[in-house]
């Protein structure tokens, strides 16, 4: 169950994928979800759709990773789906069943829906696949240095998130050796309806928590004594700098999007 | 050897309800650390010698007396990184100060806060991984790594700010047999090689074997102060404050009881081979 969790999952590398500055890959995200959000048609999918497929490509990561990651939002999916077939107005009705009815404007929703989900998702995973989550906080940090004149904490932020990243695996070990532990003292995780299912957690939630709260304690002062103070007069061992190849990633990327923006006015 | 920390009268009282009277976790402590020194602070659990530790570099500000490093007062809040620079601390669960995914961004956390330039981080995280024999694993996750290896990583991001004394808070406590050696190998070789100060704060009598210099705390204060040999062979004092003597002095000690003339002070298996051997002759 544990080990299902791909947040911040990152498969290393050595490809342009892997090498960009991961603010390019952020700002490239950013510009492909507006492009699926403004794309209308046929056309414009496809295009994204290949667009996807050739980062793919370029990344290595295997298909089946990204696939994967799409398990956890299936639900979400099927609900928008089956959601927008049914209830959507407008158009000839192909299919008239009692209470059921399916519009083709519905089916034309659903199937674009679905794919834009699956696209938006896929291609965020593709992007925290490809960048480490340091470096991922990192730029996060750069790119939005310019709030920090607006009183936003973005340091602190990004110093939280990477801090949390560092203590997945930790508190994933010990959640386990926590069911261990209760296991052996005869606790049934497995059987019964998914109430007791859920009040079983309480005895891991519970020592999980306080844990968490005494290595967050013991972190903070560790911090204190390797002279942490802020994010005021930091610097850092890797520097970012944006190459020849982001500049030509992002010129390439903000050309889609601007592309595709126009052609769904003409409803491609 | 000129002094690198000095304790005045400290005393400490750790926060309480109010109304209730203060337990002093330190009651007068005098203790200077010599520059270049391995000085081994040994006790049990409660006897004040964490407290201590963490007096050492500004975590724990005295209620009475002060603390000066190099001649700076911890008390005083504008010299804090100064302070801390000077005075690197480990602790006792690895897990709970690597900061970093990855060990060379861990190690480069303290030297990024004090804002040293991109290139000379480089070279320090490269020369701290190395002291402590580490260099193979600097694009590791530290979560990978056992845990000798991973209490060799908080000692080399400690490193990393070029301090002139490491304080290691039972630092050995959580670790196997193994790691213990690692760790314990690692800082003796910074202290002879690098002059680096070493306090290393314990319960485990074996580890002071080798230091220069061993004090030993009981109930907030310092009630013995010596070279290894002059502290353990105290051995009935040590054993009513509860605590043990090394395996080679219990050793020598109980044959004396039985009427073997052997020295106490044979601290090294070796040594105290050679001293019973030599009795047996």
């Amino acid at each position: 169950m544990l080990k299902d969790i791909t947040l911040g999952q990152y498969f290393p590398g050595n490809t342009v994928a892997h090498r960009l500055d991961p603010r390019t890959k952020i700002l490239l995200v950013l510009f492909y979800i507006v492009a699926l959000f403004c794309a209308q048609g046929v056309v414009t999918y496809t295009l994204l759709a290949l667009c996807l497929a050739i980062c793919v490509r370029i990344s290595h990561v295997g298909i089946r990773q990204l696939v994967r990651g799409l398990k956890p939002v299936l639900f979400i999916m099927i609900f928008t789906g089956v959601l927008n077939l049914f209830f959507t107005p407008g158009g000839r009705n192909l299919v008239e069943w009692g209470v059921i009815r399916i519009s083709e404007q519905g089916l034309h929703n659903a199937v674009f829906m679905v794919l834009r989900i699956m696209l938006l998702i896929m291609g965020t995973f593709l992007m925290t696949y490809t960048t480490s989550p340091i470096s991922l906080t990192d730029g996060l940090e750069r790119l939005l240095n310019w709030m920090k004149r607006f009183h936003v904490p973005v340091h602190e932020l990004a110093m939280m998130m990477s801090i949390a990243l560092r203590f997945i695996p930790t508190l994933i070990e010990e959640t386990d050796k926590i069911m261990s532990a209760q296991k052996a003292r005869g606790a049934d995780f497995e059987s019964g309806s998914l109430i007791q299912k859920a009040k079983a957690l309480i005895p891991i939630l519970v020592p999980l928590f306080i844990s968490a709260f005494r290595r967050a304690d013991e972190l903070a002062t560790a911090m204190e004594c390797r002279c942490y103070h802020g994010g005021e007069g930091r610097t850092r061992l890797h520097v970012l700098r944006y190459e020849g190849r982001d500049i030509t990633a992002l010129c390439l990327g903000g050309a889609i999007m601007v592309g595709v923006i126009v052609m769904s006015r003409f409803g491609l | 050897m000129a002094e690198i920390i000095r304790t005045e009268n400290l005393r400490y009282a750790y926060p309480v309800e109010e109304g209730e009277t203060p337990v002093y976790a330190l009651r007068g402590v005098d203790l200077g650390i010599a520059r270049g020194s391995f000085v081994v602070v040994l006790g049990h659990n409660g006897s004040g010698k964490s407290t201590l530790a963490k007096m050492l570099n500004a975590v724990l500000v005295p209620t009475e007396g002060s603390v000066l490093v190099e001649g700076m007062d911890t008390a005083d809040e504008r010299l804090l990184l100064a302070i801390r620079q000077r005075v690197g601390m480990v602790f006792q669960n690895p897990d709970n100060q690597i900061v970093a995914n990855v060990v060379e961004e861990d190690v480069a956390f303290a030297p990024e806060n004090l804002g040293v330039p991109p290139e000379e981080i480089r070279r320090r995280v490269d020369e701290a991984l190395k002291a402590v024999g580490m260099s193979e694993f600097t694009t590791h996750a530290p979560h990978l790594l056992s845990g000798g290896q991973k209490q060799r990583i908080a000692i080399a991001g400690v490193l990393a700010m070029e301090p002139e004394c490491i304080v290691l808070d039972e630092a050995t406590a959580m670790l196997d047999p193994v790691g213990r050696r690692e760790v314990l190998a690692t800082v003796h070789r910074l202290n002879r090689e690098k002059g680096m100060t070493v306090v290393l704060i314990t319960h485990h009598m074996n580890e002071a074997e080798e230091a220069d210099r061993v004090v030993v705390m009981d109930d907030g204060a310092v009630v013995m102060d010596g070279s290894p040999k002059e502290v353990f062979t105290q051995v009935e004092p040590l054993r009513s404050l509860g605590l043990t003597v090394p395996d080679t002095v219990d050793l020598l000690d109980r044959l004396r009881h039985h009427g073997v003339e052997v020295p106490l002070d044979a601290l090294r298996v070796e040594e105290c081979a050679d001293a019973i051997a030599a009795a047996l002759q």
